[in-house]
């Protein structure tokens, strides 16, 4: 379906939450898209913020380290003229013992509109949505989701490549563990995307198949025929584990640098959601080469999360 | 209900041009330096294909347009609120430093007023026009906010219910429905 396609048909978000890219329509996944074109500049003019979440208040509720992400939340919300609260769980009662749902409650008693969550236990944006009254956003769960980092991934490579479907798109890497791999196989397949994930046969598990992919465990043999190769991160504590490959032979099996990338199409777009370890997944002559998308990538993450971040608000005053 | 055919709205355009026409003639044959740089703005979703037409027609007038946008205000209205997730977001596309601009702004039509208050907080937050002026094809003659048009196509004598304009770019047809009663 496109874009024009999804508006004459009238279609409208009606979501209080964004919880993860699985349970949401490929009409939903558009309008997400289509949503953030119309926040796209508004960090190029002269006033980089625009009144429509005037009045509300969003808390970021990080339950885990991250800079990037949370970042771009706290930007995104203070560009729609939100009030931004920050929330570490070092500097938190839960160093007190206190449980998520107490902390959450508590901050749901202060009058805040919106919580962005990021939590290292799957489900935990869904049990805060289904026991609060307010919007919650998953900023990452687990190994579970991390929708808004597959929703700027998706837009990326529409607006680079002006379409997703028939695309053949893979995935590099430690699949097993990234939350970033599976909402961005969700967002991809649903958009008509052919998806191939690649890498170590201990981080890639067959039954992933089930999701309506293809398994590699060689990165050279799939080069040719791909449009876009995401990159993800390695998380270094896992490399001294036992389902880890040595960190030279990753980075030799594994690793795209300048040669290797002569293999590929002329124009595949190389993405990485960082942060990288250059010299590890991308050498710096790819990172920052002609092929790379990653800080448009970050760009355009902004993008999206000010137009989720629209969204699940205007779905919630609609409800009430 | 009253139904203007397309001849009837390609009339009222082609009058609301020359009222733009016949403001600014005083600037005719005078040097370029002194006319105005004129931009034509146009609300979505009307207002910006209406922006389109009046800037052709001007220009072939003889008056230049020199550029042209669109307006999105979905982010700026002040019933965000109460429509909730009806509301759609639209892409701006003003591609030109409006601060050297006297701006045209266009909507199809103007009712309240409140759809051009949030327009022109939308058009201030890109920078600072040296003018605003506002061309609108129907005027419902119903404010509630104190905002009047420096143009008019169609002016209704009372306040009117409910008028909707097609244009042949979005709806493939070209009228202006006009009724005293609420349609649908």
């Amino acid at each position: 379906m496109t874009t024009n396609e999804a508006k004459e048909k009238g279609l409208k978000w009606n979501r209080k939450h964004l919880l993860g890219i699985e349970e949401l329509s490929a009409e939903e996944i558009l309008y997400i898209l289509d949503t953030a074109e119309g926040f796209s500049d508004v960090a190029t003019r002269s006033i980089k913020k625009v009144p429509a979440l005037r009045g509300k208040v969003v808390v970021n509720l990080f339950f885990e380290d991250s800079t990037r992400t949370r970042t771009s939340f706290t930007l995104a919300a203070q560009r729609l003229s939100a009030d931004v609260i920050e929330f570490s769980s070092r500097l938190s009662s839960l160093s007190k013992g206190e449980t998520l749902l107490d902390t959450a409650r508590n901050i749901e008693a202060m009058g805040v509109d919106i919580i962005v969550i990021r939590h290292s236990a799957p489900g935990a944006p869904h049990y805060l949505a289904k026991h609060l009254k307010v919007s919650v956003v998953n900023a990452g769960d687990g190994a579970h989701e991390h929708p808004t980092q597959a929703l700027l991934d998706l837009y990326t490579i529409r607006k680079i490549k002006g379409k997703i479907d028939g695309l053949k798109v893979a995935i590099v890497g430690d699949i097993a563990h990234s939350r970033v791999a599976r909402s961005n196989i969700w967002g991809l397949t649903k958009l008509g995307a052919e998806v191939v994930l690649v890498g170590p046969t201990t981080l890639v598990p067959k039954s992933m198949k089930s999701l309506g992919v293809e398994i590699s465990y060689n990165l050279d043999d799939i080069l040719p025929y791909v449009d876009v190769i995401n990159m993800l991160r390695i998380q270094r504590e896992r490399i001294s584990s036992n389902v880890f490959p040595s960190f030279e032979e990753y980075k030799r099996l594994f690793g795209l640098n300048k040669e290797r990338l002569k293999k590929a199409k002329p124009d595949v777009l190389v993405m990485h959601p960082g942060p990288i370890n250059r010299g590890v997944e991308l050498t710096s002559e790819v990172a920052d080469g002609p092929n790379s998308a990653i800080l448009k990538q970050v760009s355009n993450g902004l993008a999206i999360r000010m137009a989720v971040l629209f969204l699940v608000n205007q779905a919630s005053e609609h409800a009430l | 209900m009253k139904v203007l055919d397309e001849e009837k709205t390609k009339d009222a355009i082609k009058k609301l041009a020359e009222q733009i026409y016949s403001f600014y003639k005083d600037y005719k044959n005078k040097t370029r330096s002194e006319l105005p740089n004129l931009a034509a703005i146009g609300i979505k979703t009307g207002g910006d294909i209406l922006a389109y037409r009046l800037s052709d027609i001007l220009s072939d007038m003889g008056l230049p347009i020199l550029q042209r946008g669109s307006l999105d205000i979905a982010l700026y209205r002040d019933d965000l609120e109460i429509r909730g997730s009806k509301i759609r977001v639209e892409k701006t596309d003003i591609n030109f430093d409006i601060n050297n601009y006297e701006i045209i702004l266009v909507d199809d039509v103007i009712h309240t007023g409140r759809t051009i208050r949030a327009a022109l907080d939308a058009l201030m937050d890109l920078g600072r026009p040296q003018a605003v002026r506002l061309a609108v094809l129907v005027d419902r003659n119903q404010r509630l906010l104190p905002i009047q048009p420096d143009f008019v196509g169609i002016k209704m004598d009372e306040p009117t219910n409910y008028v909707q304009v097609k244009l042949k770019e979005l709806d493939g047809e070209e009228c202006i429905i006009i009724g005293r009663e609420k349609a649908g």
